[in-house]
């Protein structure tokens, strides 16, 4: 994790999208659309139900694959074939629906699938998991966001929504190293966590994080983008800075008047 | 800590009914009956952990006697005959799994519901039908006998639970059962090996049927294919009387082995008390219904508890 600070200080595009297209069937989910998303920004991905957006996050994060078009990472043509691709290669996602397990505590969730474990020669199911140091980074990753839960060590299964929330995107904070995905983080939360998870994408972004965010919230689009791009029917139908002023523009691009 | 109440509960009441039942002959009655189906509901528990169910247990436990009395047939080798009881028994469960993953079932339900009737048929085909006499002496005292003053069988389950514990507790392995036991989907997007993970519950599964074989066929120096019978009952009865849940993803170990012991009392309690082996079944039924709906209660109101901290941090 320490070795990676360098690659979020500069703010060159982090992630390069060009000619993305997906089919499903007959339906042309994306046609030819083209994303940049730089470090230390924002970008806000906008568009109605079925605009496309999901399928674009989901090309990236490795659920789907493009039939045509090329992802860049920092420059670099990488094919991304599995979630498990797109995690190695440094993009977190935040799913909708939290992929978290209320079976587990924080520390538990924040390592599922990529345990801190040894001896390292032996295959990772098999291996013996550190969990003092585990719980130790979750801790301090939490304090960093100032996360506070009621009970650290306690299972995620009587935590609000909010503080579900808030443990989902501190799991995408240990781990990314380049981009971080969040799909509409908000939308099941009420004021005030929704407050407290707009605060945590922010410092996701301060710490040199590119981010992409799904949102249909204007507001929170104004707040914390400094570009948005917006889709509708698989097309890139504009791109830009995201005001007071323009969201007006914003919701017509989006709406197609 | 409510199952360990509640077996306490059982122990006091019990010996007040029956002067019979503290006794140390008694004890190491309990103890030897509970072996078999304390280690089979070790196994039974882990396909639970992960939302399934493993019916085939009684009669994969039943072939695995049957195929270690054939062995015994062309070897004395204690070793060659154990070896191949915990082999036949890990096969069928490997099978379990592999059928249930790769096949893309529905439910495991049906997998080894399958297995029950194939294991069973198998059995009854190589034994024709009849119990095979004779078990190596090592085998005879694991089951059966004592060590040290100690029932043999202890030794097996003390030392299978702790390997469990192990497993379960401080391997990667272990952590992903859990996971894949509280969220299928969550464990396919986080990269765990979801497929693996639930094949080899089955086949430990499977494995700890073929160790009760063992066990079983020592303490009655045969293999049969009559064994094993409502075995799956027991087992599934155990691991939810215990207090892991039947929605996956919670309970330990040292559930499967409280619900062992507490069938294993309360069955003993009923003979001491002379009531018929008919009657048993329906009080272990009772039991069972009784233990679930405790379980989807305690779920239901995790839930409900979720809710009114959400609304109070609003």
């Amino acid at each position: 994790m320490s070795g990676s600070m360098e690659l979020k200080s500069s703010s060159a595009p982090v992630l390069t999208v060009q000619h993305a297209t997906k089919r499903f069937g007959p339906v042309l989910a994306l046609d030819d659309v083209d994303i940049q998303a730089c470090a230390g920004e924002v970008l806000a991905l906008l568009g109605d139900n079925g605009a496309g957006k999901s399928t674009m996050i989901k090309c990236i994060s490795g659920v789907h694959q493009l039939d045509e078009g090329e992802i860049c990472l920092n420059g670099v043509p990488t094919a991304i074939r599995s979630p498990g691709n797109a995690r190695e290669a440094g993009i977190e996602t935040v799913y909708q629906d939290l992929a978290l397990f209320d079976n587990l505590t924080p520390s538990q969730n924040f390592y599922a699938g990529r345990e801190l474990s040894y001896p390292a020669w032996l295959p990772l199911g098999l291996r013996f998991m550190k969990s003092r140091e585990m719980e130790r980074v979750t801790a301090e990753v939490l304090n960093r966001l100032r996360v506070i839960l009621p009970k650290p060590d306690a299972t995620v299964a009587l935590m609000s929504g909010g503080q579900r929330q808030a443990v989902a995107v501190a799991r995408a904070t240990v781990f990314a190293r380049k981009l971080v995905i969040l799909d509409e983080p908000t939308a099941a939360l009420g004021l005030r966590e929704a407050r407290k998870v707009l605060d945590l994408i922010a410092q996701l972004r301060d710490e040199g994080n590119a981010v992409i965010l799904i949102t249909h919230n204007m507001e929170h689009v104004t707040e914390l983008a400094s570009r948005a791009i917006v889709l509708r029917q698989g097309r890139k139908v504009g791109e830009l800075l995201p005001t007071k002023e323009n969201q007006q523009e914003l919701v017509s691009m989006i709406v197609g008047a | 800590m409510g199952p360990v109440a509640i077996l306490l509960l059982l122990i006091v009441v019990l010996s007040f009914l029956s002067p019979y039942f503290l006794t140390p002959r008694n004890i190491g009655n309990i103890l030897s009956q509970t072996a078999v189906i304390a280690v089979v509901a070790m196994g039974q528990h882990l396909v639970i952990l992960t939302r399934g169910i493993d019916l085939s247990v009684g009669a994969n436990l039943a072939l695995a006697t049957v195929v270690g009395a054939l062995v015994f047939q062309v070897t004395d080798s204690a070793l060659m005959v154990v070896l191949a009881m915990v082999v036949s028994g890990g096969f069928v469960g490997f099978i379990n799994g592999s059928v249930y993953v790769f096949g893309r079932l529905p439910h495991p339900f049906i997998i080894t519901l399958a297995t029950l009737s194939i294991a069973k048929g198998v059995a009854l085909e190589l034994s024709g039908g009849r119990a095979m006499p004779g078990m190596p002496e090592f085998i005879r005292t694991i089951g059966g006998g004592t060590v040290l003053g100690v029932p043999g069988s202890l030794f097996v389950v003390v030392g299978i639970a702790m390997l469990m514990l192990v497993m379960a507790r401080n391997m990667v392995w272990g952590r992903w059962l859990y996971a894949v036991g509280g969220r299928p989907e969550a464990a396919v997007q986080m990269g765990i090996p979801v497929k693996w993970v639930l094949i080899s519950a089955y086949t430990i599964s499977g494995l700890c049927a073929g160790i009760g074989a063992v066990l079983l066929a020592g303490r009655t120096d045969a293999g049969s294919p009559l064994f094993g019978n409502l075995l799956e009952l027991d087992t599934i009865a155990a691991v939810i009387i215990g207090g892991a849940s039947f929605l996956g993803g919670r309970g330990h170990i040292g559930h499967a082995l409280i619900g062992a012991v507490m069938i294993g009392v309360i069955r003993n309690a009923l003979n001491l008390l002379n009531v018929d082996i008919f009657f048993q079944l329906i009080v272990i039924g009772v039991v069972i219904v009784l233990a679930v709906e405790s379980d989807v209660l305690r779920n239901h109101l995790e839930g409900r508890m979720r809710v009114l901290q959400a609304a109070r941090q609003q």
